[in-house]
């Protein structure tokens, strides 16, 4: 039995005197894809929220590798990537400007390395124009192309579908199973009919929430 | 359940050090200023346009201006520093590059203090480079300039450090720019009443070491503290937005 990346016991959330859910738990465990389902106003994003430490207005415990993730915050942090509906693009930077400033907090990454995640996501040739300059789709690939020089074992990606044409949604949920059989572990909502073998699937809004396997 | 060995969980080990993040998101917003001049001359316009109308609409006279002079540099500076600083967060806030900030493992109020150091040298430091030029028009002799330039050298930061604070809290707010002047002047008097009247005593020839002294203190005090408060109030802007 693998030892759980992230585990939330017991998870609680109310906004605008609405519970959004309740004694939510459950596992993720190293080398799954896990989709969170709901329509919407369900939590989908606030929980992503909260799982990542940007939402403090829940109960519950969250751990990570077994410790509380509070006792670890720092570690914890390293070792998630989240990327949420504002995908922290910067408009005035050119991609390279802006992956590079995303990066710096993170891990050093070379140049080559940076042209060659932007190139995978099929901005070749956009590298160095102002982000304003391109559109929605391609700055959301931006973002994206930071899954492609990522290290973190746990991606939390909060409607990363969204503006991305067929084809590179169809490179995204190749690079989404790779990652999983690689070891790593992804959270994904999605409005998107994402199916990928071996996912699973975390429904809100149905009343208590149940984890499938 | 697959019957394959489970995969390696691979953490994330090498980290990037404290210095060289602060680093980058310094680097980041002086960068991102220079590529939007019109944000970084508003405030520097602002100064001068306030300063120069004082002789227009108050009075001209040389006694006058001599002895409010400094004051009315001191009031401008700190209105054109509060000008600037709903930008401090806003923008950040809007694309999610704050999501991503608060995201990073190193302690946030040292990221938020190198964002602050960064905004003090786009407004705040203009600001003092410019005031010899605009004492001399204000007829302050050359002493009182020193020193005036002396307390806004001191005192600017103070300014950008506390307004960190108001603009983190105001943050998440669709109108913040009156609560945040509300919030934040206050704050501000007594770094005015200290930095004027420093001037006032060195134009009286009086010793300025002990105003400098507490000039001083109030910089060191929110150089501490004002990052930490800034840190959690945009904690409890971002858990709201």
């Amino acid at each position: 039995m693998t030892e759980p990346l992230l585990q939330a016991v017991n998870l609680q959330c109310e906004r605008d005197k609405r519970i959004l859910f309740r004694e939510l738990s459950f596992s993720i465990l190293p080398g799954t894809v896990t989709r969170v389902e709901g329509p919407n106003g369900s939590g989908k994003t606030t929980l992503l929220r909260i799982l990542a430490g940007l939402n403090d207005a829940w109960t519950g415990n969250i751990n990570w590798c077994g410790a509380p993730v509070a006792s670890q915050r720092e570690t914890f942090l390293r070792n998630i990537l989240y990327i949420g509906h504002r995908p922290g693009i910067k408009s005035l930077l050119t991609p390279t400007e802006n992956l590079r400033a995303l990066m710096a907090g993170r891990r050093p990454v070379s140049d080559i390395a940076l042209r060659r995640a932007l190139q995978g996501t099929g901005l070749a040739g956009y590298e160095d124009v102002p982000c304003c300059n391109l559109s929605a789709g391609q700055q959301r690939r931006v973002a994206l192309a930071r899954l492609l020089i990522a290290d973190e074992p746990l991606w939390l990606l909060d409607e990363v579908f969204t503006a991305i044409d067929a084809e590179g949604v169809s490179a995204l949920e190749t690079l989404l199973h790779q990652r999983a059989v690689e070891g790593g572990a992804v959270l994904v909502t999605t409005h998107h009919n994402l199916e990928l073998p071996g996912m699973q699937k975390l429904i809100l809004g149905a009343g208590d929430a149940i984890n499938e396997h | 359940m697959n019957t394959e060995a489970p995969p390696e969980v691979r953490l994330a080990r090498n980290r990037v050090g404290v210095l060289a993040a602060m680093k980058g998101v310094f680097a980041r917003d002086i960068k991102l200023a220079f590529r939007q001049r019109q944000d970084l001359l508003n405030p520097l316009l602002f100064f001068v346009m306030v300063v120069t109308l004082f002789p227009l609409g108050v009075s001209p006279e040389i006694s006058f201006l001599s002895e409010a002079g400094a004051g009315i540099l001191w009031v401008a500076a700190l209105l054109s520093v509060l000008l600037s600083l709903d930008h401090l967060f806003r923008h950040d806030f809007d694309d999610g590059t704050l999501e991503q900030l608060v995201l990073q493992p190193q302690p946030l109020f040292l990221l938020i203090l190198a964002k602050t150091v960064a905004h003090w040298m786009l407004t705040g430091l203009p600001l003092v480079l410019l005031t010899p030029v605009l004492g001399v028009m204000v007829h302050l002799d050359g002493n009182s300039i020193g020193v005036l330039c002396l307390t806004l050298l001191i005192g600017t930061p103070v300014l950008s450090l506390i307004g960190a604070i108001g603009a983190a809290l105001t943050l998440g707010l669709r109108s913040a720019g009156v609560l945040l002047s509300l919030l934040v002047i206050p704050l501000y008097i007594p770094v005015l009443i200290f930095g004027t009247g420093t001037v006032a005593a060195a134009s009286d020839g009086a010793a300025v070491g002990a105003y400098m002294a507490l000039m001083g203190a109030f910089l060191m005090l929110a150089l501490t503290l004002a990052p930490f408060a800034a840190a959690a109030a945009l904690r409890i802007s971002l858990s709201n937005g």
